[in-house]
This record gives structure tokens, sequence and C-alpha cells, in this order.
């Protein structure tokens, strides 16, 4: 049936300045009514070249640019920089240093989980109230960086062989009390949405990704196991000892964006598990090794990586001996996460569209570098 | 029907507010020249209602209130900076928006942009005229009070196309065509559901229902659940409040149809969505919550104190709403008025005629009866919401709201292997 009145598509821009773009990020939705025919990804304006210069200094002065691609989880990809060059340069850890490295970097993911959860809540319309609620508990993960190593976001506390300082004389009490506290206020956000029946709508079967298509789209993190694929790079490959903690992978249903959202609040809980065990069975002994300020890996390459909150954040570095990496490349999870974006988007409505781009849970820092 | 209001005549008796009004246009009439008082009445009504009680609802109820207790539902604080507890926050919000450059995209069809606030402003004060703040405290005693008020609050609608369209701005397109699509479907099960109230109170006055509540002792809101949910959701979707925001859904479309409105012109949007919710707000008390009344307290405390009280309390719903649930999507809305609502208020509709004609005809008009259909209207409420639920489809333990589990990584895992933790 043909009908007499012609509607045709139009475009609209999501960003650069949009309110649900997590930073300056453009979307270029194509619509027929509220329908989306197209979506076209535009990238690049948070672009700082962060790859080519890492190739102009030492590798210790890497460290601080590693803070600033993802900086809502500085403390990941300290980490997994420093693997790369511990790889590369053949250094241990001592056992106290790792165990510093784990806790840090779940709690990290606490941290960036609670803005990823909140954004994405706020994202399908909630007014702001979330994600108050979970920057409530963020800031006290912040202040225990803060209480580490002086910084709260970008953090530059992984050193290559441990870190930067020890734990302070707090830390670990303070750490335990935000771990006590932390299930009952999962429990309040759950609470608060997992049930909401608005939310509920919102968010199923909104923005499914096959599991074929989160493979083949190289998807990881969340958006992988939100799929219903067992992954996480701390059970397939372990680093830092994660092999002697005993968690678990929460792995969702359809993949939609409902499921995203639960596998996230899960790897809260889990996080909490590891971290006490962490702190319960904190070794003695240094938090690092002596390494050379002017390191100088013998020639080769390494790749290390880790399960950064986003999924498999990898750094790959290429040495000629000489102070400073031949190569250095970033592998962004958000990035390549962001790729499935058009598959999500298109044929839904542009209300969805904005629910699948929170879903991802993007940096732009992190896309641009 | 009689009302037992102890209030006398003389004009400095506070309890009734219309002698002090009375008294100024008995003076009026014998110096003024005939004529004056027809023009100096509606704008003491105007005085009385609109600036005294609805601007002043609006800078601290509706703007210092709102912020205030949504800061605390979001575990912060609010305002506080300007004056004692903040309290005059709005007024330095006021003065901001006033000497505030209001911009015009030079594409914009200037006539219509600039007049969209002007009518916006003209229903939100006119709907006042046939609210009873107290027995003789209605500027326009008209028989037919429910109808003008259906009339006067979807008079917005059209402005905001007016707004929307006037810019020349694809979101604010965006946001009017939703808002005209959405309000036009919410028009109908609110007139349905309300119809319901008019078979059983045989009246179309809204001062007439709050006397009929007093003669029944009994307020409409037991009488009549469905009718109150009902109305408070299509109250929530006309006024563009959450959840039902999608008109100026800000993470979709920036702020809609006030995408490119600043300055005043932006604020008398703001300022007079609230006095619409406030206007809401006071029909919902008028009609279900008895007015003025309060059991036979209206004698001693003055009654439009009572009913503005009332007011204020039913306006915190819309705060808790919006501090709480997120958006729905625009299919969603529709759905939901289409195929839940409007059966829902049909069915109603049909069950109260049945027992309007069962108590005039059976069991001829005795008063206890309607304590019986107090009863069973809420039995018929539970059951037909969460029935009717059932019935279109819903079925929220299918959906598990805790992930599956798993000890070791591997490839994908079909959701019938592992059992997860369902709800």
């Amino acid at each position: 049936m043909s009908s007499p009145i012609k509607s045709e598509p139009f475009v609209i821009n999501v960003g650069p300045q949009h309110p649900s773009t997590h930073g300056v990020f453009r979307l270029k939705v194509t619509v027929d009514g509220e329908k989306v025919v197209d979506a076209e990804m535009i990238i690049g304006y948070l672009h700082r070249s962060m790859e080519k210069l890492a190739e102009e200094r030492t590798y210790t002065q890497n460290i601080p640019f590693t803070d600033r691609t993802d900086y809502l989880s500085s403390m990941s990809n300290n980490l997994g920089y420093c693997l790369a060059v511990e790889k590369l340069a053949g250094i241990e850890v001592p056992e106290r240093g790792q165990a510093i490295r784990v806790i840090m970097a779940e709690l990290q993911r606490l941290a960036s989980h609670c803005m990823a959860v909140g954004a994405f809540v706020n994202d399908t319309g909630a007014w702001q109230t979330p994600i108050m609620w979970l920057l409530r508990e963020r800031e006290r993960i912040l202040d225990l960086f803060e209480m580490t190593c002086g910084a709260r976001l970008t953090c530059n506390y992984m050193r290559i062989g441990g870190v930067a300082f020890d734990l302070p004389k707090d830390f670990v009490p303070q750490a335990r009390k935000l771990i006590r506290d932390m299930p009952g206020f999962i429990d309040e956000v759950e609470g608060l949405l997992s049930e909401n029946e608005i939310f509920v709508a919102r968010s199923r079967d909104i923005a499914v990704i096959p599991p074929e298509l989160a493979i083949n789209a190289s998807l990881t993190g969340p958006m992988l196991r939100g799929s219903g694929i067992a992954w996480d790079i701390r059970k397939a490959d372990p680093y830092c000892g994660y092999e002697k903690y005993d968690f678990a992978i929460p792995i969702g249903y359809r993949g939609d964006a409902y499921d995203r959202f639960i596998v996230r609040l899960e790897e809260m809980r889990q996080s909490v598990r590891i971290l006490e065990q962490a702190l319960d069975g904190l070794p003695g002994g240094p938090h690092s090794t002596q390494v050379p300020l002017a390191l100088r890996p013998p020639a080769g390459e390494a790749y290390a990586r880790v399960e950064g909150p986003r999924g498999e954040l990898g750094y790959y570095v290429v040495s000629d001996e000489g102070p400073s990496p031949f190569r250095f490349h970033i592998r962004p999870p958000s990035l390549i996460n962001l790729s499935v974006l058009k598959e999500m988007t298109v044929g839904g409505t542009v209300a969805d569209a904005i629910v699948a781009l929170g879903s991802v849970d993007i940096v732009v820092g992190e896309i641009d570098r | 029907m009689t009302t037992s209001f102890l209030a006398t005549d003389n004009w400095w008796d506070l309890r009734d507010l219309s002698n002090l009004s009375g008294a100024i246009l008995d003076a009026l009439d014998k110096i003024a020249p005939q004529g004056v008082v027809y023009v100096a009445a509606p704008i003491i009504g105007f005085i009385g209602a609109f600036a005294l009680f609805t601007l002043l609802s609006q800078l601290f109820i509706g703007v210092l209130g709102e912020r205030k207790i949504i800061g605390r539902i979001q575990s912060r604080y609010g305002p506080n900076r300007v004056g004692p507890y903040g309290v005059l926050q709005p007024i330095a919000d006021v003065l901001k928006l006033l000497t505030k450059e209001a911009l015009t995209p030079s594409t914009a069809d200037r006539l219509i942009m600039y007049s969209a606030p002007v009518v916006f402003v003209m229903p939100a004060i006119l709907v006042w005229a046939v609210i009873p703040f107290g027995p003789n405290m209605i500027i326009a005693d008209i028989p037919i009070s429910l109808v003008y008020y259906l009339a006067v609050t979807s008079i917005p609608v059209l402005v905001t196309f007016m707004a929307g369209w006037s810019q020349d701005n694809k979101y604010s397109l965006f946001g009017s065509m939703r808002v005209v699509a959405m309000a036009i479907s919410y028009e109908v099960p609110l007139v349905v559901s309300l119809l319901a109230i008019v078979v059983l109170t045989e009246t179309l006055s809204l001062k007439e229902m709050v006397l009929w509540q007093d003669t029944y002792n009994i307020w409409l809101l037991l009488v009549q659940p469905l009718v109150l949910i009902i109305f408070f959701i299509c109250a929530s979707a006309e006024l563009n409040r959450t959840p039902t925001d999608i008109a100026e859904a800000e993470s979709e479309i920036v702020a809609g149809y006030l995408t490119e409105y600043s300055g005043m012109k932006w604020g008398l949007f703001y300022g007079m969505d609230i006095g619409y919710a406030l206007a809401a707000s006071a029909f919902a008390a008028t009609v279900f919550f008895g007015g003025w009344t309060l059991f036979g307290l209206e004698e001693w405390v003055p009654p439009w104190i009572i009913f503005i009280l009332k007011v204020w309390a039913f306006y915190f719903l819309f705060i808790w709403t919006r501090g709480t649930l997120p958006r729905l999507r625009i299919d969603q809305l529709m759905a939901f008025s289409w195929k839940y609502m409007l059966p829902i208020a049909l069915v109603n509709l049909l069950v109260v005629c049945t027992e309007r004609i069962l108590w005039t005809d059976a069991f001829d008009g005795d008063k206890p009866f309607v304590y019986l259909f107090a009863i069973v209207n809420i039995a018929l409420a539970i059951a037909l919401v969460v029935g009717w639920a059932r019935f279109v489809g819903y079925r929220p333990e299918r959906t598990p709201s805790r992930p599956r589990l798993v000890r070791e990584a591997g490839g994908y895992i079909p959701v019938s292997s592992v059992s997860g933790e369902g709800r």
C-alpha cells in the first residue's frame, strides 16, 4: 500500500556537543520519523597523538600518558603498560607489589563501573538519581586513590617493576570499610533499577549483539560477556597472580543492553570478593623492584593485556634497545566495542540508539588517544 | 447539598477570603461608575489566586522545593547558598533569567517563536478560574468547570508545537512531534476515566464534586482509585514530567522544543510547566482528595489553607516520580495509553455506570452503599491493573535480574546449559 504522504529521512547529529555522547564524539544518525535507518560515527575530536608522542619519551615517562587515555580507569591503564614493559625487559614484580596492583585494579573497576552504570541509566532518562548515588560511592574509592598516590583520577601510580609507593597505614582499614559497605550499596542500586519496569522496558531486547557478532567484532569485557560468552583475561590469561583469587565470570542471556547492565553490577560484586581476598592475604616485603631510571630493554616486542573495566586493554611495545619505545600501541577496548554501534542502532528508534551508545560505556579519550 | 461552614460574612473573617473581595467590590460599586466592578472582579481574583498563591507556589514549591527534595533523593543538599537554607534561590534564578540575552536563531519564524511563551502563559493563568479554593472562593463558579479545565489544559500542546516548529531546529521539531502525538493519545483515557467520576457524582462542576465528597464523608480517591492512577499518569504525560518527558528528553534530543529558547522566554516555559503541574495537583486535590474539606476541620482552619496544603502534598508526587523513574520510549508510551489505560478506563466506566444505575434504582440512593462501592472499586482496581497487565503479556519473572555465573573462561554458553539466578 502506497501512502500519499511521502516522508523523507533526515539527518540529525548526536554530538560532538550533546548531553549523552560522554565526550566529544559524534554520531550522525539518519532517521525516518523516529526510526534510525543509518548511523555513522565520526571520531577523532580528541586525538592527541599519544602513540607517536610516546616514542619520544623514556619508558617511565610514558606512564602518565596511559593515565590520560582512559581517564576513568587510569590504574588499569598503568598496569597494562607496566606489564608490557616488564615482559619486554624481563622484570619480576615482588609479591606485595602484585597484590597492591590487584587491589588498585579492582578498586578502579568498581569506580569505573559506578560511572558506567550511572551514565547508562542517565541515558535511559532517569533524572540524575542513580548516577548521583553511584558517584557518591565512587568518591570513596577516589579518596582511597588520593590517600595512596595523591591523585584521584590520573593516578600515575604503577611503576615498571611494581608500584610507586607502599600503601599508607590507613589504607587497609579504610578499604575494608569500603568493601564492607559496597555489597549493600550495590543491592540498593539493584533495588532501584534491576526490577524497575520502565528501566527494563527501555533496555531489555534493545541493542542486541548476538554471540557470533560479538566474537567476529572482537568485542571484549562486559559487551562480550553480556552476549553469553564466558571470557575474562583474568581467568584466561592470568596476570599479577589473579589465578590465586576465587571469583566468577558473570555472563548475560541475550546480549542486550539490560544484560550488559546486570553483568556490570555483578562484576562489581565479584570485584568486592577479589578485594576481600587480596586485603586478607596482603603479603609483606618490598612493593617494587629496583629498575634503572633510563631503562633500555633488549630489542624485541611484547604485548601485554589486562582485563580493564571496558574489556581487553592491550599494550604493545617494541624496543630497539633505545631509551624510549620504538613503537607504542594501545588496544583500546572502547574503540573496538564501539565498532558494532551501527549494528546495534539501525532499525531501532533514536531513543534506543542513545541507550545502545550508553551501554557500550565509551571513554572518548581512549577511542581517540 | 449543604456545607457546614461557620465563617461569618464580615470582611475581616479570613476563613473565607471572598468576604474581603466582596467588600472591596461593594465599596467600588458605590463610588465607581457602573461596569467597573465587572473589570475589577477578575483582577481581584487574578491577584488572589494567581499572584498570591500560584506564583509563590511556583517559585517556592515548584522551583525551590523540587530542587531541595530531589537533592535529598539524590543524597546531596540542593540549593543552599542564596539566603538562609537557599530560600532566595528562585528569586536569584528569575533575576538571572531576566538579565540574560534571549537569543533567536536567524532562520527562526520570529513571530511564532516570540508568541509561543506568551500563549503558553495564558492558559496557565486561565485554568485557576475554576479551581475552588473554598466554598465561595471561586473566580468563576461555572457549572461545567471540569470541561473548562480539560479544554484549557490542552492548549499547551498547540504551544509546544508552535515552539518546536518555529525554531527551525531538528531537535525541537522532534520534540514537538512527539508531544503532539503523545498528548492526543493521553487525552482519550484521561477523559474516559474522568467520565466515570462525572457519572458517579452526577455533576460537571468541581465545586459540586467537593460538596459530594463532603456529603458522603468519603474521598473520591477511595471510590475511584483507578481514575486517580490514570489521571496522574495522563497528567504527567501532558505536563512532560518524568517518566514521560519525551518532549524534552535531555539525553536524546537535548531540550526538545525548548532547545533554542533562552533567557526569560525559556523561563516562562519552565515556570508555567510548574504552573500546569500545580494546576493538575489542584484539580486532583479537588476531585480526589476532598478539595477544601477535611472531615470537619474546615470549620476551624481556613478551608483555603487546607486546600493549598493538599495541592502541595499532591505536587510532591510529581517531584517524587521525577526523582526516581527513568523515561519511557514514545512507542511504549503510546502502547501504554492505548493498550493498557484505555481498556482499563472503559471497564471502569462500565462498572461505575452499573453501580450508578443500581444505586439510584435499586437502593434508592442510600448513603452507605457508596462505601460498598468503594470496597468493590478498590478490589476491581487491583484486579484490573494486575490482570490486564498479565493479559497483554507482561511477565516479569521471565526477566532474570541476575546474570549467570561461570567459573572458567571459555566460549559461548547457551542460555539453557547453565542455570542462572532468575528472579
